[in-house]
């Protein structure tokens, strides 16, 4: 068993600057910050430890922070510029009875993070919600595609409808020459 | 019965018709009545109560059905083969329907009196697989192809431990016709060939395990050949939809209900014709009892019908309590299990009536 | 002699019989052998996750109920305590009690479906029928309390939709004791069925290392051998207080881990989840249940994840507040999501008819799947 101070004491002192900080102001849950493009080390490292021992992915959530610049535009809806797209990791350690929650944000114009398949195998079909619904590009993942939506989603609908879970989501008007709002 | 038709007629036309007519008739009052029964039997089972609204107790529900499938459009892909398509049911109904012929349903009741009836009916009722498989290919449909090859397998698989048993029942009887298999095990029950038949010795108690083992197997291979659960495979609901008619619909449909329990009807028969005196009453006649030998034909098509009824209300309530095999599961069963048996069963029978 | 031999691509769904919903599978089949499963989902996606933002606090809890919806109960108990937790507040005793009794009624019915349904799969109605019967003994005693059948929107945050009806305690007990014997007949019916044993057991072997990592979670986890059920390892609620057992696969007809384990494992927490009820019932403390239901819901600025056992699994709700009257963010970690992400591992080298037993067995349901 050991808390989420330890934990990160654990990763700051392992991974340095891949590991950004310790969000404590949280009010359930501490959630450690980490580098999207070393999560994959980091997992592993949390996987393979025998005092950490996470062999359990719980969740993993992709969320759009909607932290940006909102720019209106004329029709009078909003679009985003900037800020960070985040995914959530929260593990669990089946045999030694802790959980953690890691949160790792890249840049919204470029959203790309490691993917974590090979390390938790459930995250396959996580990371394709993720990258589905809220246009997180896992790198290194073997089989990205839609997996809620149809596969022809993007075919059919502007940049601006590609991703529903977006804050700044747009219906697209017509699917296969069908009109959406019907 | 062409004879005892023709007696009472006395005109050809009419009494070949009514020979003809008979079984066509019998197999749509199986269809009708097991149809309701199915799902009367299975909902007392089930702990429901089952079609209760279309007339008393729901007994039109399957002249309903009927009368709905004949309304209804036939509806054909375009992508199948159209003329195997069509002749398919045709087939598979000719099959089971051309099996009558030679079953006694009393003394004086019988489309033909063929010495090798028997023969017959095993012969004829390989047709269904033809059908089958036509239907399989042609439907275009893969789920419809899976079920034609698993029922092919499977039926040409379980002719073989049917037709071993059969075997050794024309040994011990010495006679490939139906009518007279039947006739020998007249009198009381204790004359049946599941009792060892009608001689009187020594043989008769030693053939009492191996007739029961017999009938076990004739009655699980006949069970396989008609497709019922536990060997439903082919029409496995769960896995292909509907099997190798899943492309069909309205009469065509209909048409392979009707073969299913006009086969099953047909196969119940031939269990009883084996094993269960045919259409011989277990406890005696009435008609001679009172002296109208006139009722004794009609008391053995009673009895005869009753029999082939009690076997089809077994395979219900097999159907109805056992979940089903699986392909290769059935395989085995038969190729490792039930051919063996019967052929171990064959050779015994054999030594026995040597005695 | 060899001869040219193609496999054959073969769509399973989503109008199938027994893909329990509209799951897509695509079979790569030669003859009845299967070399390739791959799941295609997304054909009953509401859009949940969208909806709920757009949505106050309390008005998500009604479409909490579509997700899972052979258990409202459990997705209604995960999301009121995922909310609890972000707004920090504390349930009444009487609330904790009927929740637990109702969570446990309502995991019995849903077993009683998957129980009901694996059979069907296989061929065997009667059971499914018999075990229909007995869920409308259980979803009576719920009509009776909250007004519906299916989708009770009964757990609210802080509390209750309504109070226990005057009689629940009594049908409840009667219930209890009508079910056991019921029980004991399934098992004859059809887990000791030696046909039924045939098709599952040592079907798709599911070893533990795979599971966890897999994530697997509820009875497809424990049918593999391993104890770990959320209401003892990590409690909510108040079930720490009450004395049950958790059943493991032990591979008693096969390996640990096949279909029959896991089938299994869920007739017996069937017996569990009856000893919970039995020590509950009688100890429903007096007070409101409504006491704790905040009048506006403006939870503070911050994350909350909050898991709870549901029938299928372990049920995850992830909620992220921005401190408006709306979440920010609802992520729901479905079991049947994940549990179903195995069945391209299980499935392969098995028979067509293989590939029903172990999606009766892994027991999915697509409103949670697709969300």
């Amino acid at each position: 068993m050991m808390n989420a101070e330890e934990i990160y004491n654990l990763l700051k002192e392992k991974f340095g600057e891949a590991v950004i900080g310790l969000e404590k102001e949280n009010p359930t849950e501490p959630i450690i910050t980490a580098s999207p493009l070393q999560i994959h080390k980091i997992s592993e490292f949390l996987r393979d430890n025998d005092q950490l021992k996470f062999d359990s992915l719980m969740c993993l959530s992709g969320v759009d922070d909607a932290n940006g610049e909102k720019i209106k535009e004329e029709d009078g809806s909003e679009i985003i510029k900037g800020g960070t797209l985040s995914v959530y990791y929260h593990l669990h350690s089946v045999s030694l009875k802790h959980k953690i929650t890691l949160k790792v944000s890249a840049p919204r114009e470029e959203p790309k993070v490691e993917s974590v398949e090979n390390v938790w195998k459930c995250a396959d079909w996580h990371e394709r919600e993720a990258f589905d619904l809220v246009g997180i590009v896992f790198l290194n993942h073997p089989d990205l595609r839609r997996i809620l939506m149809p596969y022809d989603w993007d075919e059919f609908s502007e940049e601006i409808s590609r991703h529903p879970l977006r804050k700044d989501y747009k219906n697209p008007e017509f699917y296969q020459g069908m009109k959406i709002p019907y | 019965m062409y004879q005892f038709i023709y007696d009472l007629t006395g005109n050809m036309i009419i009494s070949t018709l009514v020979v003809a007519v008979f079984p066509l008739v019998n197999v749509l009052l199986v269809a009708l009545i097991g149809v309701y029964l199915e799902r009367k039997v299975s909902a007392w089972m089930q702990d429901r109560v089952g079609p209760n609204r279309t007339g008393p107790y729901g007994l039109f529900q399957t002249v309903a059905d009927f009368v709905k499938m004949m309304q209804k459009e036939d509806a054909v892909s375009n992508e199948v083969d159209k003329k195997l398509y069509n002749i398919a049911p045709v087939l598979v109904f000719a099959g089971s329907f051309a099996a009558y012929a030679a079953i006694p349903f009393s003394s004086k009741l019988i489309g033909s009196e063929a010495e090798v009836g028997i023969f017959y009916v095993i012969a004829i009722s390989s047709l269904v697989v033809a059908g089958i498989l036509m239907a399989g290919w042609s439907s275009n449909n893969k789920y419809s192809l899976l079920g034609a090859m698993r029922s092919a397998a499977q039926i040409v698989s379980y002719e073989i431990p049917t037709a071993l048993v059969v075997l050794s029942m024309v040994m011990l009887t010495g006679t490939l016709s139906l009518s007279k298999m039947s006739e020998m095990q007249t009198a009381y029950f204790w004359n049946w060939n599941i009792f060892g038949g009608a001689a009187f010795a020594l043989n008769k108690f030693l053939l009492i395990p191996f007739m029961l083992v017999g009938f076990i197997i004739v009655f699980i291979s006949t069970l396989a050949e008609v497709n019922r659960t536990p060997f439903d495979i082919p029409e496995a609901e769960s896995e292909l939809v509907a099997g190798y008619f899943t492309e069909y619909c309205g009469m065509k449909w209909a048409m392979f209900m009707l073969s299913e329990y006009g086969n099953m009807f047909a196969v119940s028969a031939i269990v009883s014709i084996l094993f269960f005196g045919g259409y011989q009453s277990p406890i005696g006649y009435l008609g001679n009892t009172i002296g109208a030998t006139w009722l004794i034909p009609y008391e053995q098509a009673f009895w005869f019908v009753a029999k082939g009824w009690f076997f089809i209300l077994v395979q219900m309530w097999l159907r109805w309590t056992l979940p089903r095999l699986r392909v290769d599961q059935l395989m085995a069963v038969c190729w490792k299990y039930l051919i063996p048996y019967a052929f171990l069963n064959l050779i015994i029978i054999g030594i026995i009536s040597l005695l | 002699m060899s001869l040219k031999t193609e496999t054959m691509v073969l769509n399973m769904g989503p109008q199938h019989p027994s893909t329990h919903g509209v799951l897509r599978l695509e079979l790569e089949i030669e003859g009845e052998l299967v070399l390739s499963v791959k799941p295609h989902l997304g054909y009953l996606h509401r859009c949940f996750e969208k909806h709920s933002e757009a949505m106050q606090y309390n008005q998500v809890v009604p479409y909490t109920d579509r997700l899972d919806y052979l258990a409202s109960i459990g997705n209604n108990l995960g999301y009121a305590i995922a909310a609890e937790k972000l707004l920090g507040i504390q349930v009444p005793e009487r609330v904790e009690y009927i929740r637990v009794i109702m969570a446990e009624l309502q995991r019995i019915a849903s077993h009683m479906v998957a129980l009901g349904s694996n059979g069907a799969d296989i061929g065997a109605l009667t059971p499914f029928l018999y075990l229909f019967r007995d869920r409308e003994h259980i979803l009576s005693i719920i009509e009776e309390t909250c007004g519906a059948r299916m989708l009770y929107n009964y757990i609210w945050i802080g509390g209750l939709s309504h109070d226990i009806h005057p009689d629940f305690v009594r049908k409840t007990k009667e219930f209890v004791n009508y079910f056991k014997p019921t029980i004991v007949e399934l098992d004859n019916l059809l887990s000791y069925n030696k046909i039924f044993i045939e098709r599952t057991a040592n079907i798709g072997v599911l070893p533990v290392d795979t599971a966890i990592n897999f994530g697997a979670s509820g009875p497809t986890l424990r049918g593999s051998g391993i104890k770990f059920d959320l209401r003892r390892d990590d409690p909510y609620s108040i079930y720490d207080r009450f004395d049950f057992d958790i059943p493991v696969g032990k591979g008693l007809q096969g390996t640990v881990g096949d279909c029959w384990d896991r089938y299994y494992v869920r007739v017996r927490e069937m017996e569990q989840s009856l000893r919970i009820i039995e020590q509950a019932i009688d100890h429903i403390p007096e007070g409101d249940v409504k006491a704790a239901i905040p009048k506006r819901i403006k939870p503070p600025k911050g994350t909350a994840y909050a898991r709870v056992e549901n029938p299928r699994g372990d049920l995850g709700y992830f909620i992220i507040s921005d401190g408006n009257t709306n979440p920010f963010r609802v992520k729901v970690r479905a079991p049947s999501f994940v549990n179903l992400e195995i069945l391209g591992e299980l499935c392969k080298g098995h028979l067509v008819a293989d590939i029903i037993a172990i999606l009766g067995s892994i027991d999915i349901v697509l409103g949670e799947v697709d969300r």
